[in-house]
């Protein structure tokens, strides 16, 4: 039996920025993005879930992030999923990688004892890979980055191969340890339509206080009771939840500050226009010949 | 708050060579420590390293610090992080540079965490600056500047309030300038102390192949973008670097869509290159491709849409249909070069 945290993470769909996205100070709008469930931890989820299958265990989904972060948590419950945990609170916010590592390693501290904990390589909107290995260091756990493949699993001990530059290596570790993977590792399984059906009305505790607001007649503790019960209640942890140090939270635990920003406007230097015929290749080869990079 | 002014970079080695990143990073280094009235120092970690503490001097080092045994001589996480955060903790530097590579995108995080200081990774520039932020007035402190967002914003990103700045760069953005005349040689050796936590992952085997492509040596690169659509297209892209003897290279899209190796990505996550000449056909342009390519001393820019940003930088442009445009060129270059 092995137990495994997977760290998740809601990011927004950088790959398809269009204009509408762009503010006129040149700032990121980020409401206006597509927010999406970050590839490479789909994949370390599919990773844990292999693993789980194997050699039995529970695998517990967790992210840090606005309330609509709870849309991936519900992905989570689909592909299979024991538990979720939304760590959400306004403190928490604007925090770069250091205090989401804080955060993130005091909510796992809090959820309970793990054999693994599981992380994409990095998240699509930053692309920094630093919250991994960062959330080790504060566990006091090893880290595998850069993970192709599990080889073996016994005795608590963990055969990995891993990337490194020009090659790869064969590595043992003892567990617990923590894993970030690359995105070719595995494939994540679809939804299980069986699964859907079960979860899509699982709800965390922000958004079952938004119904008691929409409706005097619920009560929020039987709400969360009910929802409980039947197995649907996202887990919710606030700062009031952890044992947290706030300065060490959020923008205020946050030792790099974005001092400046600017939009990409690019001055035309007046590139040379070429035609696509034969002739207007034909002095663009004569040109470069005369510079001497051809011939 | 008064600070002494030491740069330190992270002398990376793989299989006992240096990585030339390090060695890029101690050129800038030089410079940054130049600027601040500072000292700049190479944190050597690895067994057998008197070659590679001795090189240091040649890219600017004025002191390498170097902790030399037998069980460092592949990296490990957690021993490795335990000697640059000592260290660090101890003498307190006000920046330290990692190259962006496999081994310093994980070891940099780790150190950055257990110090609390403030990391940036894949910056496409560095320099030093007096700032006021907040209304506060802070003296020589890091820019740290990379492209963000999906490359739509250049973010300048500062560490005001922690005594150590540290950023990563990838591989050939920095210029690798060695000085007319090295520094003084001037090498401390220091204990490493080791402790079981740095056993509990154990290296069972390692496999590295000499890097075939090397991308930063070309003269000539012909890339491709995801505007080729297909694999199958792509193939143009490498007739034509093979009719006219130039490495093969793509934008990340063309990485991610499997149209060519990642080894060949050219960009801020990639390789960054200053050849004679750079083509690149069906590559849009974003900030940060053009990271990785905008210093070519040519480029010809060959894109179906006029408004593509890859035209902005570019010297010669050629908007048409790439399927239709290369095997033109190839034709005309073979006529022209038979």
């Amino acid at each position: 039996m092995y137990n495994s945290i997977v760290l998740v993470k809601q990011v927004p769909d950088t790959a398809n920025i269009s204009g509408k996205v762009m503010k006129d100070d040149g700032t990121v709008n980020r409401s206006k993005l597509p927010a999406i469930f970050n590839y490479e931890d789909k994949v370390s989820l599919e990773l844990a879930l292999q693993v789980k299958e194997r050699y039995g265990g529970k695998v517990i989904a967790v992210t840090m992030g606005p309330p609509r972060a709870s849309d991936i948590l519900r992905e989570c419950l689909y592909m299979g999923a024991d538990e979720v945990y939304l760590v959400s609170d306004r403190k928490f916010a604007g925090a770069d990688t250091l205090a989401t590592s804080y955060v993130l390693s005091e909510a796992i501290k809090q959820i309970g004892s793990y054999h693994f904990v599981f992380a994409g390589r990095q998240a699509i909107d930053g692309d920094t890979a630093q919250v991994g290995p960062q959330t080790a260091e504060k566990l006091n756990i090893p880290q595998i980055t850069y993970t192709e493949e599990l080889i073996d699993l016994k005795d608590n001990k963990i055969k990995i191969k891993r990337k490194i530059d020009g090659g790869y290596e064969i590595v043992e570790s003892q567990l617990p340890v923590l894993l970030t993977v690359l995105k070719d590792v595995v494939t994540p399984r679809p939804f299980s339509a069986k699964r859907v059906t079960a979860y899509k009305g699982a709800k965390s505790l922000i958004e079952l206080e938004k119904l008691t607001e929409e409706n005097s007649l619920l009560y929020i503790d039987k709400l969360v009771h009910e929802y409980k019960e039947r197995g649907l209640f996202i887990n919710t942890l606030t700062t009031d939840d952890m044992n947290i140090d706030i300065e060490r939270c959020g923008l205020k635990g946050s030792p790099t500050k974005v001092y400046k920003v600017e939009s990409v406007v690019l001055a035309s230097n007046g590139h040379k226009k070429i035609e696509a015929t034969k002739a207007g290749l034909g002095d663009l080869v004569d040109q470069l010949m005369n510079d001497h990079i051809f011939g | 708050m008064n600070f002494k002014n030491e740069v330190w970079v992270f002398i990376e080695q793989r299989g006992g060579k240096p990585a030339d990143v390090s060695f890029e990073l101690l050129c800038k280094g030089n410079k940054l420590a130049e600027t601040m009235g500072g000292v700049l120092k190479a944190i050597v970690i690895g067994s057998d390293t008197d070659e590679i503490a001795k090189q240091t001097f040649i890219y600017g080092a004025d002191e390498a610090i170097v902790f030399d045994h037998p069980s460092l001589k592949n990296f490990r996480t957690v021993p490795y992080a335990r000697i640059l955060q000592n260290l660090v903790k101890e003498h307190i530097p006000r920046i330290v540079l990692f190259g962006a590579s496999i081994i310093g995108r994980d070891l940099a995080p780790r150190v950055a965490s257990n110090t609390k200081s403030g990391l940036t990774a894949d910056c496409t520039d560095l320099q030093i600056s007096d700032v006021k932020y907040l209304n506060q007035n802070h003296s020589n402190l890091l820019l740290q500047i990379r492209p963000a967002f999906g490359g739509n914003i250049i973010a300048t990103i500062i560490t005001p309030d922690v005594p150590t700045q540290m950023a990563t760069v990838r591989e050939g953005v920095m210029e690798l300038s060695p000085l007319e005349k090295p520094k003084e040689e001037k090498i401390t050796k220091l204990e490493y102390k080791s402790d079981p936590v740095d056993d509990l992952v154990q290296i069972i085997k390692q496999h590295r192949e000499e890097n075939k492509v090397n991308l930063k040596a070309a003269p000539v690169i012909v890339a491709g973008g995801y505007g080729l659509g297909t694999r199958d297209n792509f193939r143009l892209v490498e007739e034509l670097a093979h009719t006219i003897g130039a490495e093969i290279a793509g934008s990340r899209a063309a990485v991610d869509a499997g149209f060519v190796t990642p080894d060949r990505q050219v960009g801020q996550t990639g390789v960054t290159v200053r050849p004679k000449l750079y083509i690149a056909i069906g590559i849009s342009g974003a900030i940060q491709h053009r990271a990785g390519m905008q210093d070519s001393s040519k480029i010809i820019a060959i894109n179906s849409d006029p408004e593509a940003p890859i035209f902005d930088v570019a010297h010669y442009g050629i908007v048409g249909d790439a399927m239709q445009v290369i095997p033109q060129f190839i034709e005309v270059y073979k006529h022209k070069l038979k």
